[in-house]
């Protein structure tokens, strides 16, 4: 009887959204008399940073500062049409969309300051802090502000856009069942240390060591903010949590948090994040869906690690002291 | 069933009701006197997302009865900032990334408040045991204590 060490490794792909119906989301922009805008979804911001990540991309489309827009989320009797928050597809879905409304927003915005400045719409750029100039003659400009004021109240035009993201609906082929569910794909590999007592049966996490690449990262600390919990929530899935620990028996499942196990700040494994950014073609501006993804290589590369440690296979979760040593016992040939 | 009076102060404040017997100190905060600041998670005793400081001590007001907090001083998260200054605690959580969905923050900064206010260098062993009492879903802890020992240093250098 003795502790053992095992190191395991997993790479995975994981799909940002999926398509049941194209996966659609709509978005609304416009701007408010004084020159700010305002983002209305449907989506929810669970605490990922959705309304801080529109924000960003909605300003970087019309060149405004990010304070200047407002986001407002999750009324689904009052906002556009969003398929939710899942599948990883938040940032990719909405952003797509939030791209496409304040384009159109910026445009009617550039037509109006074209007709304050007497130039084409088409000879106008923003300078990111509020200003639109004229391209090439910088003195010649004029504030959001006040394009906004003239909009509102001199040109009648409403400075505002839609956008919607859509994908072709993908049917299963009839043969193999393959279908193309989602559109860009992210990454990840976990290295997994582990120490199992082969006495007990108990696993301990030394260390976890994740490389994500996840598109381009639109707010960084917040990417790695979301990574550091996904990890921490791999080791949680791998090793602790479960409704129901004899599925399909539906006995002895916990009933609260004395009984469902997670990894207290206790538990935690030294953890390393190192984000790669390749950003994708069909994301704004180039980001990926890292939510689940980050939760997941921790998974089979800590049920790896088990194998390396102590030479069982266990491919039911939680890995679960109770687990390893039946399988350990198995492997001896004794009943369990 | 007859109504019974407390009274107590709340981050300074005096505050009288009148609740049913039995009635938690979570609900009477929440409910009657408004501060929704500590949360309701589990109410057994089993999260800490409801903790708040009673005299000094952290306490979780879901198993804490309203009418025993007579004459008490009951401190909560939604108490710290001052003149619109945040609380180091509230400013090193900010900085370290330390909340996502924000469900057990406030519970997380009662504890770590406690623990300064009774250990104002802990060690990481040390903050790691004082948030023991609090689950976190979202953020996998580290942030957390990182934010904790951040205002520990922040604390000793305003002091020194």
């Amino acid at each position: 009887m003795a502790i053992r060490r095992g190191r395991g490794v997993a790479a995975i792909n994981y799909p940002t959204g999926m398509n049941l119906g194209g996966d659609p989301t709509q978005a609304l922009v416009h701007s408010t008399p004084t020159g700010n805008f305002m983002v209305t979804l449907s989506s929810v911001d669970l605490g990922q940073g959705m309304k801080q990540i529109m924000a960003q991309i909605c300003a970087e489309t019309i060149g405004v500062p990010t304070d200047r827009v407002v986001v407002d989320t999750a009324d689904t009797d009052t906002g556009p049409h969003c398929m939710g928050t899942f599948a990883s597809r938040g940032t990719h879905r909405a952003g797509n969309a939030v791209i496409q409304a304040a384009k159109e927003a910026r445009q009617v915005m550039l037509e109006v300051a074209a007709e304050e400045l007497e130039v084409n719409a088409s000879d106008l750029e923003t300078d990111g802090q509020g200003n639109i100039l004229v391209k090439g003659a910088p003195r010649k400009s004029i504030s959001i502000f006040d394009v906004a004021l003239s909009a509102h109240f001199k040109r009648g035009r409403s400075i505002s856009g839609r956008g919607m993201f859509l994908i072709p609906r993908s049917y299963p082929e009839k043969e193999t069942g393959a279908m193309k569910p989602s559109t860009c794909y992210a990454h990840a590999c976990t290295v997994a240390e582990v120490e199992v007592d082969d006495e007990t049966g108990e696993v301990t996490v030394l260390t976890v060591k994740n490389i994500f690449e996840i598109g381009r990262a639109l707010n960084p600390k917040m990417v790695e903010q979301q990574l550091v919990g996904g990890s921490w929530m791999g080791i949680s899935h791998a090793l602790y949590e479960t409704t129901e620990p004899y599925y399909p028996n539906r006995d002895h499942g916990g009933t609260d948090f004395n009984q469902y196990l997670m990894p207290g700040p206790g538990d935690l494994a030294e953890t390393e994040i190192i984000v790669l950014e390749r950003p994708s073609a069909d994301g704004p501006y180039g980001a990926k869906g890292p939510g689940e993804m980050c939760a997941n290589p921790q998974i089979p590369a800590v049920a790896n690690a088990v194998f390396d440690a102590v030479g069982v296979r266990v491919d039911t979760l939680p890995i679960t002291p109770e687990r390893i040593l039946r399988a350990l016992k198995a492997q001896t040939g004794a009943p369990n | 069933m007859a109504k019974v009076p407390v009274q107590f102060t709340l981050n300074g404040a005096e505050k009288a009701e009148f609740v049913d017997s039995g009635t938690t100190l979570l609900h009477a905060l929440r409910d009657k006197i408004g501060d929704t600041s500590p949360k309701g998670g589990c109410h057994q005793g089993t999260c800490g997302a409801c903790s708040v400081i009673i005299d000094g001590e952290l306490r979780l007001s879901c198993l804490t009865l309203a009418e025993t907090c007579n004459g008490a001083a009951i401190t909560t998260t939604s108490g710290l900032s001052q003149g619109g200054v945040l609380h180091p605690l509230q400013r090193a959580f900010l900085d370290a990334f330390a909340t996502q969905c924000g469900f057990c923050t406030p519970g997380m900064i009662m504890a770590a408040k406690v623990l300064l206010d009774q250990t104002p260098n802990p060690s990481r062993a040390e903050v790691v045991e004082a948030l023991s009492g609090n689950i976190c879903r979202c953020t996998g802890y580290e942030p957390i204590i990182q934010a904790v020992l951040t205002a520990a240093r922040s604390n000793s250098q305003r002091a020194a």
